[in-house]
C-alpha cells in the first residue's frame, strides 16, 4: 500500500482520539475544579473525598484503572462500553493531576485580595467567583495546557480495550500490510500535528485571558 | 460477585513476583532516561544551531507523541532493521527514550539554575568545555534537580504497564492472565491498583523526603 492508501483507514481513528481527548477534557477540567476547590474546603466531608480521589488517580497506572473499569467494574453490575470508559477514566485520570494546579493556583492569589474583597462585604461565593478565579485561571493555563498533551497520549491506551482509535488502527493496519514503519512513523506524526494543535489553541486562550491582567502575559 | 478473599491470597505471590519484573524495568528505563536526557541537555546547548535544534524538535517530538505507540514502533520496526529485542529489552529501550525528553527539561532547568559567572569563571581559568561541564557545572546543576527526577521515576513506574501490550510479564500482564484463566477479574485487577498504590504513595514520600533534604542546603 502506499503512503496515502494508508491515510482513510487512520482517519477513521482519528475520530475517536480527538473525541476521546476533548470528551476527557470536558471530565477532566470539570473533576480538576470540583477536587481542586474541595481540598481547600474547610469541611473535612468535602476536603476528605477529595484527597482519596487525587491519591488514587494518581498513585495508580492509567492503564490499571481502564482495566479494572472495563474488566472488573461490570462484576458490580455497572457495565460501561468502550467509549464511555475511555472518556470517563481517562477523564478522572487527568482531572486528579488537574486538581493540584487548581489548588496551586488558587493558593498562589495573594491574600491581600481576600481582605480586599472581605472589606467590601462581598460574600463567600462572590470572593470565588469575581475574584479568586479570574485571577487564578490565567496562572492555570500552561499547567494546563501540558495535561492535554498528557492527555492526548493517554487516549492511545483506550486501543487496549478494544475502542478503535488511532493507535488501535494503526495495529490493525500493521496485521494486514506489515508495513510497521511506515504506519507507525505516520501515526507518531499525526499525534504530534494534533498536539502542536492543542498548545496553539491553549496559547491563544492564554494571549485573551491576560487581557487586563497586571501580571503574566502582558509581555509574551 | 463479591470479593474472594482465597482466590486473592492465592494469586498474591505470583502478583509479588510480577511486581519485581515491573521495578526491573522502571529502574533500567530510569537508568537510560537519566543518562540520555543529560546527553540531549548538554546537546542542546551546543553553539551549533542546526545540532541545538534537530535536538529539541526531536525530543519535543518523542514527548509530545504517545508512549504506547512508540513501545510498538521499537518492537516491530527495529526487527525489520535485522535487529531482533525481546519484548522486555524493547520496552525498557521506549520506557528510557520517552521518560529522557522529560528528564532532558530537568537537567536543562537544572543548567540554567547554575550563575553565568561559574562559566566565565571556568574560562578565565582555562578550562575546556569537557572540564568546565564535569567539574563546575554538572555538579551545581544535578543535586537540586533530584526530587523532580523522582518524580519522573514514579511516572515511570506507572507506565511500566503499557509493557502488557507487548506481553512483557509484568504486572498488569500477568494480572490479565491470570482473569483469562478464571474468569475472576476483580481480584487481580484490584490487587494490581492496590499494589501501584501502596508502591507510589511510598516513593512520593521518599520523593518529598529528598525536597526537604535539598532544599535545606
Amino acid at each position: 500500500m502506499t503512503l496515502i492508501a494508508l491515510i482513510p483507514p487512520l482517519m477513521k481513528g482519528l475520530w475517536i482520539t480527538v473525541g476521546v481527548t476533548l470528551g476527557g477534557a470536558l471530565v477532566a477540567a470539570v473533576a480538576a475544579f470540583a477536587a481542586g476547590l474541595a481540598r481547600l474546603s474547610r469541611h473535612r466531608w468535602l476536603n476528605v473525598p477529595a484527597l482519596v480521589y487525587i491519591d488514587v488517580f494518581r498513585g495508580t497506572s492509567a492503564l490499571v484503572q481502564l482495566f479494572w473499569a472495563y474488566f472488573a467494574l461490570p462484576l458490580f453490575g455497572v457495565k460501561l462500553d468502550a467509549v464511555t470508559v475511555g472518556i470517563l477514566v481517562l477523564g478522572l485520570n487527568v482531572g486528579a493531576y488537574g486538581a493540584e494546579v487548581v489548588r496551586g493556583a488558587i493558593l498562589a492569589v495573594p491574600t491581600d485580595q481576600y481582605e480586599a474583597a472581605l472589606a467590601l462585604n462581598f460574600s463567600d461565593r462572590q470572593i470565588t467567583w469575581r475574584i479568586v478565579l479570574p485571577q487564578a485561571l490565567p496562572a492555570m493555563l500552561p499547567a494546563f495546557g501540558n495535561l492535554l498533551i498528557e492527555l492526548l497520549k493517554a487516549t492511545a491506551l483506550v486501543s487496549l480495550i478494544t475502542l478503535g482509535d488511532l493507535t488501535f488502527q494503526a495495529q490493525v493496519l500493521r496485521g494486514a500490510t506489515l508495513q510497521s514503519a511506515q504506519i507507525f512513523s505516520l501515526v507518531l506524526i499525526i499525534y504530534f500535528a494534533l498536539a502542536m494543535a492543542l498548545t496553539w489553541g491553549v496559547r491563544q486562550l492564554e494571549r485573551r485571558l491576560a487581557v487586563g491582567q497586571d501580571r503574566g502575559g502582558l509581555h509574551r | 460477585m463479591i470479593w474472594d478473599w482465597r482466590y486473592a491470597l492465592e494469586i498474591l505471590p505470583d502478583l509479588i513476583r510480577a511486581l519485581g519484573v515491573t521495578v526491573q524495568a522502571t529502574l533500567l528505563g530510569m537508568l537510560i532516561a537519566l543518562v540520555l536526557g543529560l546527553v540531549w541537555a548538554m546537546l542542546r546547548r551546543l553553539p551549533n544551531r542546526w545540532i541545538a535544534g534537530t535536538i529539541h524538535w526531536s525530543v519535543e517530538f518523542v514527548r509530545s507523541t504517545p508512549l504506547l505507540v512508540q513501545i510498538y514502533f521499537i518492537f516491530f520496526i527495529l526487527p525489520d532493521r535485522g535487529l531482533t529485542l525481546s519484548p522486555f529489552v524493547a520496552g525498557v529501550l521506549a520506557l528510557g527514550l520517552h521518560y529522557s525528553t522529560y528528564t532532558a527539561e530537568v537537567y536543562r532547568a537544572g543548567i540554567e539554575g547554575v550563575p553565568k559567572g561559574q562559566w566565565e569563571a571556568a574560562m578565565a581559568l582555562n578550562m575546556g568545555p569537557w572540564l568546565t561541564w564535569r567539574r563546575v557545572i554538572l555538579p551545581q546543576a544535578i543535586p537540586p534537580v533530584i526530587p523532580a527526577l523522582g518524580n519522573y521515576l514514579i511516572a515511570m513506574f506507572k507506565d511500566t504497564p503499557m509493557l502488557a501490550a507487548i506481553a512483557v510479564m509484568e504486572l498488569l500482564q500477568t494480572a490479565k492472565l491470570m482473569g483469562s484463566e478464571t474468569f475472576r477479574y476483580l481480584e487481580p485487577l484490584t490487587l494490581v491498583g492496590l499494589l501501584f498504590l501502596a508502591v507510589s504513595l511510598v516513593a512520593s514520600r521518599g520523593v518529598r523526603k529528598l525536597e526537604t533534604h535539598f532544599a535545606g542546603r
